[in-house]
């Protein structure tokens, strides 16, 4: 998505390729003993009444913080890494020739892998169907690269536990193959504008440049340091809300229009959440407020994933290649994958 | 030397485009630049992320911003 556009291209200190190995044992050992240690800070030093609600937000607050970040480091950081190795070129190679079924799976968890962002979609578009990758593929990749996105998986981990996070990346993945595979069986070529068949796409000239180990070590450090810079705030303030509403009663407010028992909030969390567009930090702090104050697990992920997953930018960007029908086809298809997703949920939970 | 910026106007394309300029202007090269917003030129060099540097018809860089270091080597080798 837009925001994994790296934008800064300053000249930054090239690091010692091992400086990730002293790093992550030590992040690893500070994780471990971080509840410990908070706890005795907070009841031991700072003599906290044990009782009072501030005292829970407070520990809440102390905790949440670095548990998230190094988290988030350390993921961004592997992500990074893994991500040197793929490249849309490498993964239009793969695609090719790809049966539909098979290339739809293959096309979704390529979709996590390789490096992407929405400015590119139009290029990677027609890349794809020159090389004659069915439609249905390249929507699967299409429709997973920005859905699922690891800032969001990590911050689903450290805020509302793996099983929630696992649900997500699944069930995400499980949209983006399914939604693929739809749009490819409504043989929905005759959408795609004429001129984008007509295109000639050169060869790719480029020699493969040599990519060293310390170079990929570096591709994860300049990952963390542009993630990390952009999201942080959203992430304190999600943690913020999380910690100041910890422990309290909740009101309940949201229950009426997002609880379980209304069976619209669903369809109702994707309706708001596809034309908002914003990226999956910034989505969690509302998320947190929302399960604070009743919203259903089912309805507050469909409102995250609708929000990140599709967005009224990429549609525009996409409006150039394919014809309004297609884009209409394209958002019911994916929100209807999203909604089944969130009933799923409500009824689990 | 001709330099082509392929891109369709994302900020990162405009910021390719600054840093190209900066750098044609430190190292005193004669150099037309040119910023290629058609999408069926840019499909010509076969690039499929944006943006993208060409140097005299060559892909030098695609999907990734250059820093001014590297683009002034681009030129500067030539």
């Amino acid at each position: 998505m837009a925001e994994c556009c790296n934008t800064n291209n300053s000249e930054t200190k090239k690091i010692n390729y091992y400086i990730p190995f002293v790093l992550i044992p030590f992040a690893a050992v500070i994780y471990f003993f971080l509840e410990r240690g908070v706890d005795y800070l907070v009841y031991t030093i700072l003599q906290l009444d044990k009782s009072s609600h501030l005292t829970e937000a407070i520990r809440f607050f102390l905790y949440d913080t670095p548990k998230v970040f190094i988290l988030l480091t350390v993921i961004v950081f592997v992500v990074g890494v893994i991500r040197s190795y793929f490249s849309p070129e490498k993964t239009r190679k793969a695609l090719e020739g790809k049966p539909l079924f098979a290339g739809n799976v293959m096309a979704a968890g390529l979709g996590i892998l390789t490096p992407f962002c929405t400015c590119s979609a139009i290029p990677l578009f027609i890349g794809f169907v020159e090389s004659g990758i069915p439609l249905g593929v390249t929507f699967s990749f299409l429709v997973a690269a920005p859905m699922i996105n690891e800032v969001a998986l990590v911050l689903l981990f450290g805020l509302f536990g793996w099983k929630t996070a696992l649900l997500y990346a699944s069930t995400g993945l499980l949209i983006a193959i399914l939604s693929g595979w739809v749009i490819g069986r409504l043989k929905v070529e005759r959408f795609v504008e004429e001129w984008v068949y007509e295109i000639k796409a050169g060869d790719f000239q480029m020699a493969e440049q040599k990519i060293t180990f310390t170079d990929r070590i570096q591709a994860g450090t300049t990952a963390v340091v542009d993630i990390v810079s952009k999201v942080w705030i959203y992430i304190v303030a999600g943690i913020a809300i999380g910690a100041a509403v910890h422990g309290y009663v909740p009101e309940n407010f949201m229950a009426s229009i997002m609880g379980k028992d209304a069976w619209w909030s669903v369809p109702l969390a994707v309706l708001i959440g596809v034309p908002l567009y914003s990226n999956a930090a910034g989505i969690i702090p509302i998320l947190q407020a929302l399960l604070e104050k009743g919203a259903s697990l089912g309805s507050a992920l469909a409102f995250m994933m609708s929000v990140i997953g599709l967005s009224l930018p990429e549609m525009i960007i996409l409006r150039k290649i394919i014809k309004l029908p297609l884009i209409v086809i394209f958002i019911s298809v994916v929100a209807t994958g999203i909604m089944i997703v969130g009933f799923l949920f409500n009824i689990i939970y | 030397m001709k330099i082509f910026i392929l891109g369709m106007g994302c900020a990162t394309c405009n910021k390719l485009e600054d840093t190209v300029r900066q750098a044609v202007k430190e190292t005193g090269i004669d150099a037309q630049i040119e910023h290629v917003t058609d999408i069926k030129k840019i499909m010509a060099y076969g690039v499929m992320t944006t943006p993208a540097l060409i140097i005299d018809e060559k892909v030098v860089a695609a999907g990734k911003l250059p820093t001014l270091a590297d683009i002034k080597k681009m030129i500067g080798g030539k």
